[in-house]
């Protein structure tokens, strides 16, 4: 038992060591102190991205490794995120447009994200998981469909620290800052990578003290056998439910972040596809691997930047990619090669363990 | 054997304009190049390129070189291709296509002070209190005024249908203009109805809703391609009112396999037409068709009035391809608001707002070909 | 009265269209048991290959059709032997992902090919239009073939997994692999069976697709395919009756929703009307009652 914790406890450790030591090599890149080691203008804007694309891919493993459902429409509590962390960070500007609070609109963006879409994720959870398996996918992207659809038809303005609110009528009095199809305009970038960066470190001392604790072990132990989890007790309803709100509020608050990085943001960008994009990701680092989940992010964001070179082909070239690396990574052949390598280090330090 | 001798020569226009790509000023062409917008996207570069070749042809002092990027027609990925053309060394935009990630993009340009021509982004936001944004398209609310004045002024009708899509920004700003003139000018609108989704769609619902309240003139707001299925269900359905389009209509008669008898006597408004009979358009009509096999649409148009826009700019400005982005962009303003182009898309000068002022004309089709109205 | 018929009409048309496409969905889930997201990109590309043949070759369109058809099949049987069956053992997300993976190649392979300008289809059924009641409703033939197509096809293919010895396989297949295997089918080429024919009828819902609605560009199979998927899950996936009635039933839900709700919220009624009948029904309206075990 003991081994076991100790075990998790350096795989944790070893998590936010790689997630600091990345950051300071960005932040040592950035600030070009050492010559020639500089960033790219093209990685430096993708700097805040990468760090939502981390959240979301960390959030969302949490769903479908941890708790082991299969969610399709993740991009959807991004989008309440990011439209009403977008809200709020505005309406504190046309509120209070004399004082200089930066942070705190950030802070209060980020926070209402996360609470909004924690809402959202209630209200979604409640019917979502009483059902299982495909089912459970097929309306998790029938509600991301429909926060799209909702959102193309809302409008709000304000006036001063008056907000106002329309459905489907795009003439109200004001500064219009919710356009319906148009998205969000207007909206003051707030977000930075040092922001992302602590989302990230955040978003990790959730999700790993949450499958590290009590509660994370009945969440894993309903994903292995729900019937048998039951059966010792386990409040099957409220720990999956437990899962699901928090994966949705961080992704909330990734969306938030996302949101306040760009001076638009439209419901368009929360399709299908970025949800899926998300779930590649997650599944591409290992289903339940929250450190793979991070590599993935990252590289598969960068990944299509660096293909630019291929022009016209580039996404065609992503898609080879993506699939050789699907077959490659799940080849029964390398998969047992790859164990037995795993297991020989295993033994060896386990040898020196025992030596120790 | 004409197409490949046309593709011979303009291979060896680009092994030539590359040898002497030395001294090129780098212009930077965002756009969904792939995805669902990407005929959009590959209009605008193609576009460009032909305008660049041709000005390169001419061996003059001015020799440009287009680097394109895609960005699937989203922010994120325009704002990614954007810092990636900079760091390619571009020294201006004619950029983005389309409106969305033109919002996105603009807003970074106009901090960072790198000097955009949007060729079709036509959201009126994109523009305002950004000083070093231009556009060569119409903004959306001028065309929905632009419409309504003319329904008005020529009597097509006294009862209107709208049917627009309500998942995109285009048809929404030119739809609330449009509607805000109607009331102005006393035009009723009987019928509205909206879709959301471009490809495939069934319109029976909608336009049922315009049959119903009896519509004379149905306006359409919206790309050509889902016009072409509301034409074709309309037929179907034997409801025959006026058709009056904007200039994403433009295109309907270059459908591959498009019966153009559906749109006989679609009206539209549209600063460009393919089959219009002057020497400047013929060349580029049949330059672009050996090209790439296709009839150009008015994005093609408005990237090759673009970049002859930008080439008059460059001249006054004094730009050339060592000029940084960032001192290169107030030379580039003052110089945009004093050249005059005659382009594809007519004669073109602009104001300090980035707004073109030229003139949409109104055309009508007859036996499958524009013909200009009245 | 006519105004609620000639929806409905245009409800069951459209649904007609989703069902023949949510068939060969839920053929697919049901014995192979993958979600083939690439499935609405077969039907582009058979569209595609129709159109193509009629156009530039100036085939017929049976022909068209035909081409599209042995097109289509032996593409299905390549994808799966390429890119699915490498994957048997591995978890059915790592499938999921490939098929996504699959479905950015057909369409970026088909932006290439054919170029993103769209194309209109010129539909392959042209024996006019049924006019009812002074005209004031109409069914197009393509409806009524559509409509014909889907029945045909349904009995077909329930005929054909309960009377062939293939067929038997594929249900054996589909109810327990390893047993299968056991009793000496071959699980391999049963799979490979199951791709072949759910990609023969994609083509068939491809041009049938694009004959309703006449646009074609590579990205025209997208949205049509996540429809039929939820039309497919709405009957009950793996059921291949269910298919059918989920699929009109979606297409009559869409048409009316557009029609006395809202024509900007159609498809968000869609989706929630799907939820609603999930809640009651977990497993879709015509699905087998999932048992479960300790």
């Amino acid at each position: 038992m003991k081994t076991r914790k100790s075990k998790s406890f350096s795989g944790n450790f070893i998590t936010y060591a790689m997630v600091i030591v990345a950051f300071l090599l960005c932040e040592l890149a950035l600030s070009g102190v050492i010559p020639g080691f500089k960033m790219s203008r093209s990685l430096k804007g993708q700097l805040v991205p990468i760090c939502v694309y981390i959240v979301m891919a960390v959030s969302l493993n949490l769903t479908v490794g941890i708790s082991g459902e299969l969610s399709l429409g993740h991009a959807g509590f991004m989008s309440v995120g990011a439209f009403s962390g977008i809200l709020v960070s505005q309406w504190l500007l046309s509120a209070f447009p004399e004082t200089n609070l930066e942070l705190v609109r950030l802070l209060a963006a980020l926070a209402t994200g996360g609470v909004v879409a924690a809402i959202a994720g209630v209200l979604i959870g409640i019917p979502v998981l009483r059902l299982r398996g495909d089912y459970l996918a097929i309306v998790t992207l029938a509600f991301g469909e429909i926060i799209r659809n909702l959102l193309n038809c809302v409008y709000f303005s304000f006036e001063g620290a008056n907000l106002n609110f329309s459905f489907l009528d795009p003439n109200l009095p004001g500064n219009i800052v919710i356009n319906g199809p148009m998205g969000a305009i207007g909206v003051k970038k707030l977000a930075s990578f040092e922001a992302g960066f602590i989302l990230v470190l955040f978003t990790l001392v959730v999700v790993l003290n949450l499958i590290n604790s009590r509660s994370g072990r009945a969440i894993m132990a309903i994903r292995d056998n729900r019937i048998a989890a039951e059966s010792v007790g386990i409040n099957v309803t409220k720990y999956r439910m437990l899962a699901f709100v928090i994966s949705a509020a961080l992704a909330g608050m990734a969306g938030a972040l996302y949101g306040l990085n760009y001076s638009t943001v439209q419901a368009a960008k929360f399709k299908f596809d970025t949800s899926i994009l998300v779930l590649v990701f997650v599944v591409l680092g290992g289903i339940g691997n929250i450190r793979g989940s991070i590599i993935a992010a990252t590289v598969l964001t960068i990944l299509p930047e660096m293909l630019r070179e291929f022009g016209n082909y580039r996404m065609l070239i992503y898609a080879i990619v993506l699939i050789v690396v699907m077959l490659v990574t799940n080849n029964p052949m390398l998969k047992s090669t790859l164990d037995s390598l795993k297991g020989k280090i295993f033994k060896k330090s386990v040898k020196e363990g025992d030596k120790a | 054997m004409k197409k490949i001798l046309a593709i011979a020569l303009a291979l060896v226009l680009m092994a030539t304009a590359s040898l002497a790509m030395a001294d090129a000023i780098k212009v930077g062409v965002i756009g969904p190049m792939t995805g669902p917008y990407a005929v959009y996207g590959l209009a605008v570069q193609y576009g460009a390129q032909i305008a660049a070749d041709e000005i390169n042809a001419q061996g003059g002092d001015i020799q440009f070189e287009i680097l394109a990027a895609d960005d699937q027609g989203d922010g994120e990925l325009g704002v990614n291709a954007y810092n990636d053309l900079l760091d390619k060394g571009v020294n201006i935009m004619l950029s983005t296509v389309t409106s969305g990630s033109c919002m996105a993009v603009s807003t970074v340009a106009n901090e960072e002070r790198v000097f955009m021509l949007t060729p079709s982004g036509s959201a009126d936001a994109i523009t305002v209190g950004k000083d070093n944004i231009y556009r060569v398209c119409f903004k959306d609310s001028a065309q929905g005024l632009a419409s309504a004045q003319y329904i008005v002024d020529n009597k097509l009708a006294t009862k209107v249908g709208v049917i627009y899509n309500n998942a995109l920004d285009y048809s929404i700003g030119i739809y609330n203009s449009f509607k805000a003139k109607a009331a102005e000018l006393g035009l009723e609108i009987v019928a509205e109805a909206a879709f959301s989704d471009d490809t495939n769609a069934d319109f029976s619902v909608q336009i049922a809703k315009m049959q119903e309240a009896g519509a004379e003139l149905v306006f359409l707001p919206i790309y050509y391609t889902p016009a072409s299925l509301i034409l074709a269900q309309c037929a179907s359905v034997g409801y025959a009112p006026v058709f009056f389009g904007v200039d994403g209509m433009d295109g309907i008669l270059t459908l591959e396999g498009f019966d153009a008898s559906l749109a006989e006597g679609v009206m539209l408004l549209t600063p460009f037409s393919a089959d219009a009979d002057d020497e400047l358009t013929r060349n580029f009509v049949a330059t672009y068709q050996a090209q790439h096999g296709e009839i150009p649409n008015q994005f093609a148009a408005d990237a090759y009035d673009g970049i002859y826009a930008l080439k008059a700019a460059v001249e006054l400005a004094g730009v050339t391809a060592d000029t940084a982005p960032e001192d290169a962009c107030d030379p580039m303003i003052a110089a945009m608001q004093q050249i005059t182009i005659e382009g594809l898309t007519g004669t073109m000068h602009w104001g300090a707002d980035g707004e073109v002022d030229k003139t949409p004309t109104a055309v009508v089709i007859k036996d499958g070909v524009y013909v200009g109205a009245k | 009265m006519i105004q609620f018929l000639s929806y409905l009409v245009n409800g069951i048309s459209l649904g007609s269209v989703y069902a023949i496409i949510a068939l060969g969905y839920s053929m697919v889930y049901g014995i192979a048991k993958m979600l083939n997201f690439a499935h609405g990109d077969v039907i582009m590309i058979g569209a595609f290959i129709c159109f193509s043949a009629t156009q530039y070759l100036g085939v017929p369109a049976l022909v068209g059709v035909l081409l599209s058809v042995a097109v289509c099949t032996v593409l299905g049987i390549t994808i799966e032997r390429l890119a699915y069956k490498p994957l048997r053992s591995a978890t059915s997300l790592a499938v999921l992902i490939t098929a996504i993976g699959m479905s950015w190649l057909l369409q970026n392979i088909a932006l290439l090919i054919w170029g993103a300008n769209p194309k209109s289809f010129k539909s392959v059924i042209d024996l006019g239009t049924l006019v009812l009641f002074g005209g004031q409703l109409r069914i197009t033939s393509e409806t009524i073939v559509t409509v014909l197509a889907n029945i045909i096809i349904m009995i077909a293919l329930t005929q054909f997994t309960s009377k062939t010895k293939m067929g038997k396989a594929m249900r054996a297949v589909s109810e327990d692999r390893g047993a299968a295997e056991l009793m000496g089918i071959n699980v391999n080429a049963t799979i490979s069976m199951t791709f072949a024919i759910g990609s023969g009828l994609a083509a068939i819902a491809g041009v049938l697709l694009c004959s309703a609605y006449p646009v074609l560009m590579p990205t025209t199979g997208a949205m049509p395919g996540i429809k039929a998927f939820t039309a497919a899950v709405f009957g009950g996936i793996g059921s291949i009756p269910g298919a059918l009635v989920g699929g009109i039933l979606l297409g009559v839900i869409e048409i009316l929703g557009k029609a006395y709700v809202s024509t900007e919220l159609g498809d968000a009624l869609v989706f929630a009307v799907l939820i609603v009948v999930l809640l009651v029904k977990p497993t879709g309206l015509l699905g087998k009652k999932i048992h479960e075990k300790v």
